[in-house]
């Protein structure tokens, strides 16, 4: 589903990703850990095509066309999904004004009907009780006064109405208590499917007793110095990523 | 009916004075004083720091010939019907160029103890809310006013129907002048809804001069909704003098749409603890139009929150003006201020100027004020898109969102509504948004 090779990005003169490689098929989820300042965040960046990142290098293959080409509405329309880890507040814009016009731009782009008001509110109020998010979080303007675990179970609720092929969820973990992260978790595992895969980024092994990853990868420096499965996020658990870091130098 | 006074482009404020004399004894000392205190200082310029960004030449250079008696021209029922809000569910008092127009007027019953009618010669309290201030149109106002709107809502009373105040401009000439007055008394724990719309059914350089009073008592909850969409070559300057009793909850809305030159004056005055005040205010200018709202938060007493929120979006050459003092007096404990302003900026050309400004004599307070002049928000912009909305859906979203948030605020349903898709289809058709 996406193939990404010898990528290498950064931002203005500073090089932050030193050529990855990456290769994820429908039906896998992936880890991606890593230390702060390791490139985690900025190969999510990358991949949602966020202004300010350069790409100096390499090429992101999805589903046979590069991604990185894509405007981020195209990227998104095409199925690829980014959690982000700072969500953005959107004062005077109302919840499901924002996402029902999400999911419309989607639909149309897949060729389906557009789905009507009573529709999607059918839809996205059964979403939110499995994320045990209260329905007046719709009349609310986006993520505007929200807590932060409320930002990220928000950005669980728009990707479970997105039904993203490719999910990319970067450190949606980061400030939750261990309920809400249970919760976002089974957001994220009732997405799973065999069409559809699954890119975690996250900077702790915790996330992963609840969202099992078949593959977990190791970026250090801009690369990714290790691949195994999900014994390895076990390991750096208990020995941290110096070890690794050494390894690879 | 003396129409000589009104049209006659050569009188000096001295003179045009003659045709006030008629209008009550009783106001005369008020006039008078008025006239005095105009005489003195003739209108404000730059170099009053009030006035720092609003230059008045356009207005001063007009002739000066306040509407003293009614022009003869009305617009026929329908085409009010047809105009902003014109359908509203209110009691409706209708003001033809500054002069009460009794059979556009329709008043419901309102029960005992409530008052809705002009003001008349109704000499009340009238300028003890605004005697303190120095502001030259508030005297030219005492001078010159003819009829405004008279609200008494007694102790404990509720207004059956929202009161809406129009005042129309009928006026073909340059520099006809509208002085309108309004008192407005919410008894202890009273309740009501005022909604006053300014508009222009004439395209000339007319002025509208209206002075507010406003007396909130204790417990009282007053909703009023300001709407200013005169002509594009209309001058309106407003003063509002709000006197907050004791546990009040007070919220004004102006929304200024219209006008090649708009000053809002509003002057809180919070005078027992416990009240809730809320200014919210939206400005659209473009061409050559100017938007000012000038205010001060006098916190008198402990235990009050007040908040502000101005939103401007600047397209053209136009300019927005911002200028808002919280004044927390000695005593004034556990005073809660807020204060934003955010201009939105569509062209290199428009220009905002924004001054807080806080002058805090008590020690146990929450002030707060932000500005923010700018484009709109990338990372707001990128996260729509990466939903899937394309960057120009994402900017008029936005957008939307940016009016919105001040529209949302007025609570009357039917007046939130209808402003929703006014806002909307006037961004639409006559802002650029891509």
């Amino acid at each position: 589903m996406l193939q990404i090779k010898k990528l290498q990005a950064g931002i203005e003169d500073k090089r932050i990703l030193k050529g990855i490689d990456l290769s994820v098929n429908a039906g896998e989820v992936h880890a991606i850990m890593g230390p702060n300042g390791s490139g985690k965040s900025t190969l999510a960046s990358v991949l949602a095509g966020r202004d300010g990142y350069d790409v100096t290098g390499g090429e992101a293959i999805y589903n046979g066309s590069d991604l990185l080409d894509l405007a981020p509405e195209e990227r998104a329309r095409e199925g690829v999904f980014i959690a982000f880890q700072y969500p953005v507040e959107i004062p005077g814009v109302n919840s499901a004004y924002f996402l029902r016009s999400a999911v419309n731009a989607v639909r149309t782009h897949r060729g389906e009907a557009e789905l009507d008001a009573m529709s999607f509110l059918k839809a996205v109020k059964e979403k939110m009780k499995e994320l045990g998010l209260s329905e007046e979080f719709l009349k609310r303007p986006v993520n505007a006064g929200f807590s932060g675990g409320e930002k990220k179970r928000n950005e669980i609720l728009q990707m479970a109405m997105l039904n993203p092929r490719l999910a990319v969820l970067d450190e949606t973990d980061s400030g939750l208590d261990i309920d809400a992260l249970r919760i976002v978790a089974d957001g994220v595992n009732r997405l799973r499917g065999r069409d559809n895969a699954q890119v975690v980024i996250t900077h702790y092994q915790r996330l992963l007793d609840y969202i099992v990853p078949d593959f977990v990868h190791v970026l250090h420096d801009g690369r990714i110095i290790k691949s195994g499965d999900k014994s390895l996020a076990i390991e750096l658990e208990e020995k941290g990523y110096d070890w690794l870091a050494k390894e690879a130098a | 009916m003396s129409q000589a006074a009104a049209t006659d482009p050569a009188a000096t404020p001295v003179e045009a004075f003659a045709a006030m004399e008629q209008n009550g004894a009783a106001l005369m000392p008020l006039r008078k004083a008025g006239l005095a205190r105009f005489s003195e200082s003739g209108y404000p310029s730059l170099n009053d720091e009030d006035w720092r960004f609003t230059n008045l030449k356009p207005l001063t250079e007009l002739p000066f010939c306040p509407v003293t008696a009614p022009l003869g021209q009305a617009p026929g029922p329908e085409q009010l019907d047809s105009l902003t809000f014109g359908r509203l569910d209110a009691d409706r008092l209708v003001f033809v160029d500054g002069h009460f127009n009794a059979d556009l007027s329709q008043i419901a019953d309102q029960p005992s103890g409530v008052t809705v009618s002009n003001l008349g010669r109704f000499e009340g309290e009238l300028g003890s809310l605004s005697g303190g201030d120095d502001n030259p149109f508030v005297a030219l106002n005492d001078a010159f006013f003819t009829d405004g709107a008279l609200i008494q809502i007694g102790d404990g009373q509720r207004l059956a129907k929202p009161v809406q105040l129009l005042f129309v401009t009928t006026a073909n000439a340059e520099g006809e002048a509208a002085h309108i007055r309004n008192w407005i008394t919410a008894g202890a724990n009273s309740h009501g809804t005022i909604i006053e719309s300014h508009l222009s059914l004439g395209q000339a350089a007319t002025v509208t001069n209206v002075v507010t009073e406003t007396r909130v008592g204790d417990g009282a909850n007053v909703e009023h909704i300001k709407f200013q969409d005169q002509s594009a070559r209309a001058f309106h300057l407003a003063s509002l003098h709000s006197e907050l009793g004791r546990d009040a909850r007070y919220a004004f809305h102006s929304i200024a749409l219209g006008s090649r030159l708009s000053r809002n004056n509003l002057r809180m005055r919070l005078a027992g603890p416990g009240i809730e005040c809320v200014l919210n205010g939206l400005t659209m200018t473009r061409g050559q139009q100017l938007a000012d709202h000038h205010m001060i938060v006098d916190h008198a007493a402990p235990h009050c929150d007040s908040h502000e929120y101005f939103n401007g979006i600047l397209d053209g050459q136009s300019r927005g003006v911002f200028h808002g003092r919280i004044l927390v007096r000695p005593g004034a404990q556990k005073t809660d201020a807020k204060q934003t302003n955010k201009n939105l900026i569509l062209s290199d050309d428009a220009t905002a100027n924004t001054k807080p400004q806080l002058e805090i004599y008590a020690d146990d307070v929450k002030c707060t004020h932000g500005a923010t002049i700018g484009e709109m928000d990338d990372d707001a912009i990128f996260y729509l898109r990466a939903r899937g909305l394309d960057a120009c859906t994402a900017r008029r979203m936005l957008m939307h969102g940016f009016v919105g948030e001040i529209v949302e605020r007025i609570r009357h349903d039917a007046v939130r509504e209808e402003l929703d898709a006014l806002v909307w289809n006037r961004l639409e058709t006559e802002h650029q948004l891509d």
